[in-house]
């Protein structure tokens, strides 16, 4: 029923939507929900989710995404890539000027590339692939790479390479900077005010190098810390827009059928979020093989989608989602079986031993996961022991590889190079860190899959060689996938294209318009 | 009564490094550092991204060190700096210091002044219908959770009824001045003051019930009733002002820690204050911010304790300092 209702919002939103196209109006202000309060605002020093939404705005990437992730123009208007796909020429766009009047150049480019590579760890591990970077003119830069790397297109989004402003920062200490508390971008809005614990302001930016963009006047990102609360805000009116996640998952049904009020899924498509447990490789029962695949068995993650999730989502076939690029689902399959997994478990020798469960500590929704996932378990004859504790401590004993079971969700960013590989090659294995390696699986094989994946062209080659590696890592069960996640957005039907691209709200407001 | 108060002070010094030293180490026994969450928070990190963190906090220094260059800055007034919020330690309290203080003196006010009416009637009163009436609330009020009062005051003022905004401190954006400014502060404050508020006021009447009944016993009450004086005058001027004292002890061990004890209703009500800050900086594993609130927490009880072994006084001249 739960799911009908949402479908049937997704339909009649849709509906609307297509039948006039509407002239945008402008003016207006957007109240939006930030949680939680991000600890800056600078998004080449900060890069958490809150930072990257509300930055968003501010900032602008040489590349924006569509829902199908096609590169599309930012900053830079057009790009062409050799013969040899080892180049690739940026044309950016004239005219463009900083939030302060000064104009933004070649220059900002190479100098944000330098910063990027000191402070931005996702920026840093991308540009290991490039040998030099070259500005020949004001409105040209040039990337030449040690070798073909196929998802390079994929790493220009604004969170991932925001332009930073050189004549502010050059020769500056950046932690310091005094413009990282009112930062200057090229955005579509200007930061105005940030009242610490309650809210921060961003007002239009009236020289924005798209043509009468944006729209609306002024966005109020509201700090409200409590998920019941925040559900309250837009009941009440006091909010005009819930970002995914913003809301606990089961409140979602019920701020659907709130009049004037519609939802959409759309926006998640570059991240993906894939849910997965990580399984320990290194020791106890789950170093067995069998045992991993008894889990993968014993876990019913289409109950989970329907009944935890609100039947958002889609059940997890692999380590790649289906939104992302070389997904295949001819991979071995792990239906809900119940005898398959006392089978395999007994196959495996498994005698009881203890094995620590530990959900992620993200709210209500992911509590319920983890007490549902230990009835699944502990119905096939696991002896489970669940370890709560917070996400500080979570982190901590992720990184440490101080678990048996623990729940995650990480993004994929559009392509398995970027962040499919780093989960499963032995060289990610670093301890004290949680994005990598931390189940400790390691196979060569696999490990020459994603080298060779990364570099080789054309993509015809990457896709081979990438369903390949997903048959492989299927049947090994090195963590056990769950589901894609769908952080649904909430929004007051009068707000028109909030969601544009394929990373949604953190992609900025600009195109976004209130039909009064 | 100087050197009474100066020995204090001398004692609440010690007092307040030991609670620094105790919870400078104490917070740092909880798994998890500030690199971790802040690593955890980009969605992507590796070992040099960690250490850079570390290194900026100074979080790579030996645990002596760190406390010696803590303290070191506490005897200057430095609370240091916050690794999350990225400003200092006492800006960020001293901006948030008004809101709390705002809402927890309301708090205070309400609960002490009603807590101590309401006791006094109950105990006046005692065996009818209004004390009957005036107990149970109190017991119902000091057992209930106090998010849950705070939730369904949600539900039925903001919700169901739009009498009162849910959350916040002021109307965002409507850029009231002046009165308007005031009364919209004020709506604002209704819900989170009156949920703290309901809580101690039970408190009081209780204690303020139980204490008046006891006092009420003695033979100086006898020997006034004895020598014909009226019963009211009896209640305001013999038995209240004995029977407060226990109230006066209770009022200023919470006075010193409402601030501290704001953090759920801060934290519901999205109340832009110092318990919040703690409560996030909690989370977040901000350890100079959370020392920082702490110190200011325990100063506070410190100064209230004191202020309550001056109050005594007044309400007991019966009562002197000794050193």
């Amino acid at each position: 029923m739960l799911k009908r209702v949402l479908v049937s919002l997704f339909m009649v939103c849709g509906a609307n939507a297509m039948a006039v196209a509407q002239e945008p109006k402008l003016g207006g202000v957007i109240n939006a929900v930030i949680q939680p309060e991000p600890p800056g605002l600078m998004l080449a020093l900060i890069q958490n989710g809150p930072t990257q939404m509300v930055s968003g705005n501010i900032f602008e990437g040489l590349l924006r995404y569509s829902p199908k992730l096609e590169p599309l123009p930012g900053l830079a208007e057009s790009w062409t890539v050799s013969d040899d796909s080892k180049t690739y020429t940026f044309k950016l766009k004239p005219g463009v000027t900083w939030h302060d009047g000064k104009p933004f150049t070649s220059a900002d480019v190479l100098f944000s590339i330098e910063m990027l590579k000191q402070t931005h760890a996702r920026a840093r591990g991308n540009m290991v692939q490039v040998e030099k970077v070259e500005a020949p003119d004001d409105l040209t830069v040039v990337f030449t790479l040690k070798q073909p790397f196929g998802p390079f297109l994929g790493i220009f989004e604004v969170g991932s390479l925001p332009m930073i402003p050189k004549h502010l920062y050059e020769g500056t200490d950046f932690k310091t900077n005094a413009n990282n508390n009112a930062p200057i971008g090229t955005g579509p809005f200007m930061f105005k005010e940030w009242q610490k614990g309650s809210f921060i302001q961003l007002v239009k930016n009236p020289n924005y190098h798209v043509k009468g963009k944006p729209y609306i006047d002024a966005i109020y990102w509201q700090v409200i810390p409590d998920a019941a609360a925040r559900s309250v805000a837009f009941e009440t009116g006091k909010v005009d827009v819930l970002p995914g996640g913003s809301v606990e998952n089961f409140d979602v049904p019920r701020l659907s059928k709130l009049k004037d009020t519609c939802v959409t899924g759309a926006g998640w498509e570059f991240f993906s979020p894939l849910a997965w447990m990580w399984l320990n490789n290194r020791t106890g029962p789950t170093a067995n093989k069998k045992v991993r695949q008894a889990i993968m068995h014993a876990v019913d993650r289409e109950f989970a989608k329907e009944v935890i999730w609100n039947g958002l989502g889609k059940v997890a076939t692999g380590p790649s989602a289906s939104t992302i690029k070389f997904y295949t689902d001819d991979v071995p399959k792990y239906p809900f079986d119940p005898a398959k997994a006392k089978a395999l478990l007994k196959e495996a020798g498994y005698k009881g031993e203890k094995v620590r469960l530990m959900p992620l500590p993200y709210g209500e929704t992911w509590q319920r996961w983890g007490e549902a996932v230990k009835q699944n378990l502990v119905d096939v004859g696991f002896n489970i022991e669940t370890i709560a504790t917070d996400v500080p401590g979570s982190n901590q004993k992720i990184g440490d590889w101080d678990y048996d079971i623990s729940f995650t969700y990480l993004y994929q960013y559009g392509d398995p190079a970027l962040g499919v590989g780093r989960n499963y090659v032995s060289s990610q294995i670093v301890k004290g860190q949680q994005f990598n390696n931390v189940e400790g699986y390691s196979n060569p094989e696999i490990d020459k899959l994603f080298a060779e994946g990364a570099v080789a062209t054309p993509d015809s080659k990457r896709k081979e060689i990438y369903e390949k590696a997903q048959k492989i890592l299927v049947e090994d069960v090195p963590v056990a996938w769950m589901l894609e996640l769908q952080f649904p957005t909430i929004t007051r039907c009068k707000i028109k294209n909030l969601i544009t691209t394929a990373i949604g709200v953190n992609d900025g407001f600009r195109d976004a318009w209130i039909d009064k | 009564m100087l050197s009474f108060i100066a020995q204090r002070v001398a004692k609440g010094v010690v007092v307040l490094l030991a609670i620094i030293v105790l919870n400078f180490f104490l917070i740092r026994l909880a798994p998890g550092d500030p690199a971790i969450v802040m690593a955890g928070e980009a969605g992507a990190s590796d070992q040099v991204f960690v250490n850079q963190l570390r290194e900026k906090f100074g979080l790579d220094k030996p645990l002596p060190e760190q406390l010696f260059r803590y303290v070191r800055g506490i005897a200057s007034f430095d609370l240091g700096f916050s690794f999350r919020q990225q400003m200092p330690v006492s800006k960020l309290i001293l901006e948030r210091l008004p809101a709390t203080l705002l809402l927890t003196l309301t708090a205070f006010a309400i609960s002490l002044s009603f807590g101590i009416l309401f006791g006094v009637f109950a105990a006046r009163f005692a065996g009818t219908w209004g004390d009957t009436a005036i107990t149970a609330l109190a017991l119902v009020f000091y057992a209930t959770p106090l998010f849950w009062i705070a939730l369904m005051a949600i539900l039925l003022f903001s919700v169901t009824l739009d009498w009162l905004p849910s959350f916040g401190y002021e109307t965002v954006g409507a850029n009231y001045t002046g009165i308007a400014h005031v009364l919209d502060v004020g709506a604002h404050l209704v819900m989170p003051a009156a949920t703290i508020g309901l809580f101690f006021m039970a408190t009081y009447t209780r204690m303020t019930r139980a204490s008046m009944l006891e006092v009420n016993r003695l033979d100086f009450v006898k020997t006034a009733r004895a020598k014909g004086l009226r019963n009211n005058l009896i209640q305001r001027r013999h038995v209240l002002r004995n029977a407060l004292l226990p109230v006066v002890t209770l009022a200023g061990v919470h006075s010193g820690t409402l601030i501290g004890g704001a953090v759920l209703t801060e934290t519901v009500f999205a109340w832009p204050g110092i318990g919040r800050l703690m409560y996030e900086a909690l989370l977040q594993r901000d350890y100079n911010l959370l020392l920082g609130v702490f110190v200011v927490c325990s100063a506070m009880v410190l100064i209230f304790n004191l202020a309550t072994d001056l109050v005594y006084r007044l309400v007991d001249p019966r009562i002197e300092f000794s050193t």
